[in-house]
């Protein structure tokens, strides 16, 4: 039901993001979606990737404070409204969404958010029930 | 325990006519030996026989750290050459590095003085004792060499740095004391776990940590590291080098070594003694010393004294862990501030490790403060308020404690740079106005 998701702490200075992805490249290790917000001197980078066992054995290797959040992930389709509905959704039920991001596919014609909610299980049984797809962890590897 | 048990014992009163005695003759010492002293006690108008009572002390002119360097390099020496058996230096920051040497009666005298703090704590001729300073120039690792192999303890003379190898020793030779900077103790700890050693593989139960303050906050954070339990001792080469003063097992103020050394506490802004209690700059006079004595010897060492017999049954003068220096204080925006200060409000802090740095700027003829501190809990990243309510609990600590605002800047874990001897954490970059 839920996916997992790298938060990484980083410091907001020149080349801290170049380094951190060249270490993931480096092993090989493919980012699936990616979200960094900041603030004057830091930023928490969230990344699904292709292996999270292997990118945190990596990332903690060189020193990086790095935390898995378990994460929602649904697929909607590429159209204008569809994020908005299921948001409503969600919103209609006091379900407060503390971060989202989103990205689309070249495979699909669908694209996927990413939720982070306090009660997982609970908006997954929601949007479940109003038809919402969620994605699994075998939908996001094989994009 | 006790290392020479009448002497620390030795009631107040017996102990002062002592002090009286020897410093008559320690004036008389140096006016007779050194120029410099003749001179300055010639112009004061003060001899032995003048030194009624020991309150008379003040006197005496004060010698400062300029005073030896002025002086450099043997200029104060009281001794031909061939007497002295050893030369030591402190590191200038300023200029020339201060030499001081010492007879062969210093050097037995200064490992008594080290051999009482380190027996006040527990350490017996049973124990394996690891040096973790840097031998060289600098006075503590020989220091503590002497004195702890003065009461029988088998000296590992192992230097600072190498960390890894120092954990491998550690668990090795089964070292039971460590003699080290607080800073470099706790690196060490961190070193240690990560190499996957655990207080089960070491059998440290002694922690002898000096060379720079410590926080009770830090020592705490130390003891678990590594489960030990440690001390806190204080000296300088000035005046010989560790064993000046040191704590006891209950560790309620450092028990001067009172019949080789006098305290006195002055204003050092107006330079008078201050009462017993009052906090000030330490001033020392060396009762003993023949290579190169001090006569109220400025420390610049901010710290109170206290008087009272200590629940240990010594009873020398305690002197309270030094709350900075008055040098080393920093004024930022007109108010006085101690790093210490800074160190006790971060170690008390959860989910940061006890590393800080310090940096001060200046803007518009304005100072910024700015403390950085690593993260270390990672459960904080799930959501910018963890981080943001951190970062503003300590800023709002420090400003209760300093009253001035600091900016603080969360890094990444193991960025900020580790000390395998005295710690650096401040950068004080004021003078280049940006």
């Amino acid at each position: 039901m839920t996916i997992n998701q790298l938060s990484i702490f980083i410091e907001n200075k020149e080349g801290k993001l170049a380094d951190l992805t060249s270490t993931l490249a480096k092993e090989n290790i493919d980012i699936r979606a990616m979200s960094v917000a900041d603030t004057q001197d830091f930023g928490i980078l969230r990344l699904i990737v292709s292996d999270t066992d292997r990118a945190i054995a990596a990332l903690k290797e060189t020193g990086c404070i790095v935390s898995v959040t378990q994460v929602l992930a649904i697929s909607i389709s590429d159209t204008p409204g569809s994020l908005s509905t299921v948001l409503r959704i969600l919103s209609d039920n006091h379900i407060s969404v503390e971060y989202v991001y989103a990205f689309i596919t070249r495979r699909q014609e669908g694209a996927y958010v990413v939720f982070r909610v306090a009660d997982n299980q609970a908006a997954a049984e929601l949007l479940t029930k109003h038809g919402v797809k969620l994605a699994t962890k075998d939908d996001i590897d094989a994009l | 325990m006790f290392f020479q048990k009448d002497i620390e014992t030795m009631p107040r009163k017996e102990l002062e006519s002592l002090q009286l005695e020897r410093l008559k003759r320690m004036v008389d010492y140096c006016y007779n030996n050194v120029p410099f002293y003749h001179k300055r006690l010639s112009e004061a108008g003060v001899t032995g026989d003048k030194i009624k009572c020991l309150s008379d002390i003040q006197y005496i002119p004060f010698t400062t750290k300029a005073d030896i360097r002025d002086n450099y390099p043997f200029g104060l020496f009281a001794v031909p050459q061939k007497k002295i058996v050893r030369i030591h230096a402190s590191s200038g920051t300023t200029g020339k590095p201060t030499v001081v040497g010492y007879t062969r009666n210093d050097i037995n005298n200064w490992s008594d003085c080290v051999a009482r703090l380190c027996m006040a704590v527990g350490v017996t001729d049973e124990d394996v004792a690891q040096i973790s300073f840097g031998y060289g120039l600098f006075t503590g690792a020989l220091g503590l060499h002497y004195g702890l192999e003065k009461i029988g303890c088998a000296v590992i003379p192992i230097s600072s740095g190498n960390t890894q190898k120092q954990a491998m020793i550690l668990k090795d030779f089964g070292s039971t004391v460590l003699v080290s900077t607080p800073s470099y103790a706790m690196y060490m700890s961190e070193v240690a776990h990560e190499m996957g050693i655990t207080n089960d593989d070491i059998k440290l139960r002694i922690g002898l940590f000096g060379s720079e303050g410590c926080t009770n906050e830090l020592r705490d954070l130390i003891e678990k590291g590594f489960g030990l339990f440690s001390t806190d001792n204080y000296g300088m080469s000035e005046l010989m080098g560790p064993g000046v003063s040191g704590e006891c097992e209950f560790r309620d103020g450092l028990h001067f070594a009172e019949d080789h050394f006098l305290p006195e506490i002055i204003d050092p802004q107006t330079c008078q003694p201050l009462p017993a209690g009052e906090n000030g700059e330490l001033v020392i006079t060396t009762l003993t010393k023949e290579g190169i004595p001090m006569l109220r010897y400025r420390t610049k060492d901010i710290s109170r004294l206290n008087y009272e017999p200590c629940a240990c049954g010594r009873t020398h003068a305690r002197m309270d862990k030094v709350k900075g220096r008055s040098d080393d204080m920093l004024k930022i925006r007109g108010v006085n501030v101690f790093p210490s200060q800074i160190e006790s409000v971060l170690t008390n802090i959860e989910g940061i490790s006890p590393h800080y740095q310090l940096v001060l700027t200046r803007r518009n003829y304005t100072d910024y403060l700015e403390v950085k501190i690593e993260l270390i809990d990672a459960t904080l990243l799930e959501n910018y308020a963890g981080l943001e309510s951190l970062r503003q609990s300590a800023v709002s600590k420090l400003r209760t404690v300093l009253g001035i605002d600091a900016k603080v800047t969360l890094v990444s874990p193991r960025s900020l740079e580790r000390y395998e001897g005295k710690a650096k954490r401040i950068v004080d970059m004021r003078n280049q106005e940006v």
